[in-house]
């Protein structure tokens, strides 16, 4: 049923996932799979889902029926940390850094459960070399921050956690139209360094310009499961989602 | 009020300015409602025997007379936002200062017109005739209301003054009216300590034999005042210049974008400030000796305080907890200690010395710190609060109900509890606050470190990114639940020291002691601090327990002892509106920005120079769309 790279075993997966906030049924029997240095999106529209999607692969909430596997493991009991622990982080959405604390306090924060000193100092310096700015910034207060920096020292504080696969949720709210652009070049240069991305999006067809996968969610089902390219050409999302 | 106005020439481009009469009758409102206000609850006639400068000024009256002298000054104040044409300064102003001013006394002279005529005593307790002496120095009551207009408008003009002279000289001014004042209040202190240092001679000449300051006295003080300041100024601009000197060479040498010249001046001042620790930590041991009785009371019971608040900041001012019923483990603590310690408890007493009790105490209180937090923890924000407070309450009523009398004596409470054994060489007890003094400072030294080291830490870290964002710090893998159970053990246990200490000072316990209030003055202590900033919660304490006075416990100000709540709210709210980052400047943050200024400089400069030189083909710009 769903598109698969051939053979490995998906980092993390949903199978048969429902979720309820209360006795709201949020995701309705909803199967994903995201396979090691893919990059993928999911798609939808308000409240169809998305973020609780997101949540959900974390484990900060829990899903009422089915599992979420992280590398072959169900992990449905397991802690956020632990999934963190084993590569998994998210950008939340609207970035939400911690406003009071310095630009450098919040990249630390990233790295909350590592504790290899040098990889730690080396993974800074990365950054620094990937955002200049955010280095002249590191004593600021990431509140003070305008919109286009916070990105940057969100996607920081995400890649200092070491992430095999990054949860990305909306990256392009909020931004200028000029910096949604390099935005993605950045995610796009995240993926080649060997990341796999898992992204929500409204802008639809950015986010399909540049992915392998995705999928469509509509009312908290899973309604389209296609290639990029397949996805691009569906006249339906073409009519609700792509503008035409 | 319209002849004030400055006629609006159509030829001039400025734009001109003309008083508001509302603004000018809703100031002078309030400014007469403050000072009914202050003449109802009776502080003018209850503080009026007592001079603050003697002859020519009693507490009481000066009880009154700031209040036109604030209103004025901030009727004519004006934020000058950027683009605005600053306001001119001149006669006008005073003369508005002295119409506000003027209102203000106006109500006070009707104030005295009413109680004259009316008999309102059975509401208003301080309706009195006293007043209406006090209101019209004992003459007729014209002459009242026209002596409060003049003093009124003088009172209003000359805080309205105070935007007419240079900044410099309103510093001078204000900085001699506070130690006037200052120096005034504190004589018990002062003369305290004085007696102690053997320099009687000293309050001997500035004291008069009725209290308060001889206008000498006030003269010496603020020819001192003004000397002090201005060799500070003089120091500290000389200074500015070497380190304005020096971050010039550095800059000259090390490039737009080195950052050394921070660095530098961080380290000089960091060691500067080594030295003015340790000085003032030697000035701190060494001050009870030359304190009285009183004095050393009075300094045992801040420190009990800030030991409380040092645990309270911990789970307030770092996790962002907020704890309302924190009394809860203050009473844990003192009432293990009355059990494992007295031979009179009715439950064990097996009589333990105090630091053996101690040791028990720790475990119980981190017992009943997860018991409470278990399940308060989970909740958020005002749920919290509120839920906390109920436990607060709910531990006072379990040590006054009938229900666990045997065990802890109930309204009865614990009498007979022994003081501080110390290996035997002396034992610390409430009658020799001298000593109760020092234990209490070793165990906020303690307090003081652990804090210190708990923030830096990776606990300490974690808490602020609760704090910040709940949500968040899960997401980057934070064990939230046991983190927040963390600080709120932490402070537990330091909550409980200071109830051991309590217990062998006062040397019997009472469920009464434990009350909301403890809490609450607790909280404001942090709050006025400044959260989560040891200096700044030491400073709280040292203001508001030492100067005010604790929930039971006489400060220094024992005339405002009745309104010390009062007080205590009113610097609540002016201290959320003005500062809400509490009292101390977070000289963190102020480096923080100084540093901000000094790289946000390096980076225009970097940007000058990637403008004149073509982009990295490597790295996509972020600004320019790749
Ligand atoms: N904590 C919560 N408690 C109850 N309902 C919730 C909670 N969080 C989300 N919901 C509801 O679940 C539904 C799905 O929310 P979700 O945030 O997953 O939507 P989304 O697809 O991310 O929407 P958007 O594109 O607007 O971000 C919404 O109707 C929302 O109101
Ligand atoms: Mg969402």
């Amino acid at each position: 049923m769903s598109v698969e790279a051939d053979g490995a075993t998906p980092i993390l997966e949903f199978r048969n996932i429902n979720t309820h906030y209360g006795a709201v049924h949020i995701l309705k029997d909803v199967d994903l799979a995201i396979y090691p240095g893919e990059l993928v999106c999911l798609l939808g529209g308000n409240a169809s889902g998305k973020s609780t999607t997101l949540k959900t692969l974390l484990g900060m909430v829990t899903p009422t029926t089915g599992e979420v596997v992280l590398d072959g493991e169900v992990v449905n009991d397991k802690p956020t940390s632990y999934r963190v622990e084993r590569g998994v982080t998210m950008v939340p959405e609207n970035r939400r850094l911690f406003k009071r604390l310095t630009v450098k306090e919040n990249l630390e924060l990233g790295a909350y459960l590592r504790t290899d000193k040098d990889g730690i100092a080396n993974d800074l310096e990365r950054i620094y070399t990937m955002f200049p700015r955010v280095k002249e910034r590191l004593s600021q207060r990431a509140g003070t921050l305008s919109g286009g920096e916070q990105q940057m020292v969100a996607m920081g504080r995400a890649l200092m956690a070491q992430p095999r696969v990054l949860l990305m949720d909306e990256p392009s709210m909020g931004l200028a139209p000029a910096l949604v652009q390099t935005n993605f070049a950045l995610i796009e240069e995240i993926h080649d360094s060997g990341v796999a991305i898992f992204m929500v999006e409204q802008n639809a067809n950015m986010a399909l310009s540049i992915a392998d996968r995705g999928w469509v969610l509509q009312t908290g089902r899973v309604v389209l499961d296609d290639t990029a390219d397949a996805l691009m050409a569906n006249p339906e999302l073409r009519a609700s989602y792509l503008g035409g | 009020m319209t002849a004030t106005s400055v006629p609006a020439t159509a030829s001039s481009s400025e734009p001109q300015w003309s008083p508001d009469p509302r603004r000018l009758v809703s100031y002078g409102a309030i400014c007469a409602l403050t000072m009914v206000f202050i003449c109802l609850i009776g502080m003018p006639v209850k503080l009026d025997p007592r001079p603050l400068i003697d002859p020519i000024l009693s507490r009481g009256y000066a009880s009154l007379v700031w209040v036109p002298v604030v209103f004025g000054y901030s009727v004519t104040s004006f934020v000058v936002l950027e683009g605005m044409a600053a306001r001119r300064r001149g006669p006008s102003d005073v003369l508005e200062g002295a119409i506000v001013g003027a209102i203000g006394g106006l109500g006070v002279g009707i104030l005295g017109l009413l109680v004259d005529n009316f008999d309102l005593r059975d509401p208003l307790i301080n309706w009195s005739p006293q007043l209406v002496d006090f209101i019209t120095f004992g003459n007729s009551i014209g002459f009242g209301i026209v002596i409060w207009l003049v003093i009124g408008a003088l009172c209003g003009a000359a805080g309205a003054g105070l935007h007419l002279l240079p900044e410099t000289v309103r510093l001078y001014v204000a900085s001699v009216v506070l130690a006037v004042v200052g120096m005034s209040f504190l004589e018990t202190a002062a003369t305290d300590l004085l007696q102690g240092l053997k320099l009687e001679f000293i309050s001997d000449a500035i004291y008069a034999k009725q209290g308060g300051l001889t206008v000498r006295g006030a003269v010496i003080v603020a020819v001192l005042t003004v000397a002090g300041l201005a060799l500070g100024r003089f120091i500290r601009a000389n200074q500015q210049r070497a380190a304005a000197g020096r971050a010039e060479a550095d800059l000259a040498t090390g490039g737009g974008a080195s950052l050394t010249p921070v660095g530098g001046a961080m380290r000089r001042r960091s060691n500067r400030e080594l030295v003015l620790g340790g000085l003032g930590i030697v000035g701190l041991l060494l001050l009870p000796q030359f304190l009285g009785g009183i004095m050393n009371e009075l300094l045992a019971n801040v420190g009990l305080f800030l030991l409380l608040a040092l645990g309270l900041n911990i789970v307030v001012g770092l996790a962002g907890i907020l704890d309302l019923g924190y009394v809860a483990f203050f009473a844990v603590g003192g009432y293990t200690t009355a059990v494992l310690t007295s031979p009179n408890a009715p439950w064990l007493h097996p009589e333990l010395p105090w630091f053996v009790a101690l040791l028990i105490v720790i475990p119980i209180a981190a017992l009943v710190g997860l018991l409470i937090g278990a399940p308060v923890i989970r909740m958020r924000g005002d749920y919290l609060a509120i839920v906390t407070l109920g436990f607060g309450e709910i531990i006072r009523l379990l040590f006054l109900s009938d229900w666990l009398a045997p065990y802890f004596g109930g309204a009865q409470g614990i009498t007979n509890i022994p003081g501080v054994q110390i290996f035997g060489i002396a034992t610390v007890s409430g009658t020799d606050p001298k000593a109760v003094f020092y234990l209490v400072m070793g165990f906020c030294a303690l307090a003081i470190y652990v804090s210190w080291r708990l923030e830096r830490s990776r606990l300490g870290r974690a808490w602020m990114a609760i704090r910040e964002d709940e949500k968040v710090a899960e997401a980057m893998g934070i064990n939230t639940v046991n983190a927040k159970l963390a600080a709120f053990v932490t402070g537990a246990i330091l909550a409980s020291f200071s109830g051991a200490i309590f217990a062998a000072k006062v040397g019997s316990i009472f469920p009464n002691s434990f009350e909301i209030l403890v809490s609450v003055i607790i909280l404001v202590i942090v709050i006025v601090g400044g959260m989560g900033r040891i200096a700044g919660v030491a400073l709280g304490a040292v203001v508001l327990i030492g100067i005010l006075g604790g929930p039971s416990q006489p400060g220094l100000l024992q005339e405002l002892a009745e309104y010390k709540l009062l007080i205590y709210g009113a610097l609540l709210v002016w201290m959320m509106l003005k500062r809400p980052e509490g009292l101390l400047p977070n000289v963190r943050r102020s480096r923080e920005l100084h540093h901000e200024e000094l790289s946000q400089d390096a980076w225009l400069k970097a940007q000058e120079i990637e403008a004149a030189a073509p982009p990295d083909p490597e790295y996509p710009g972020w600004e320019t769309p790749a």
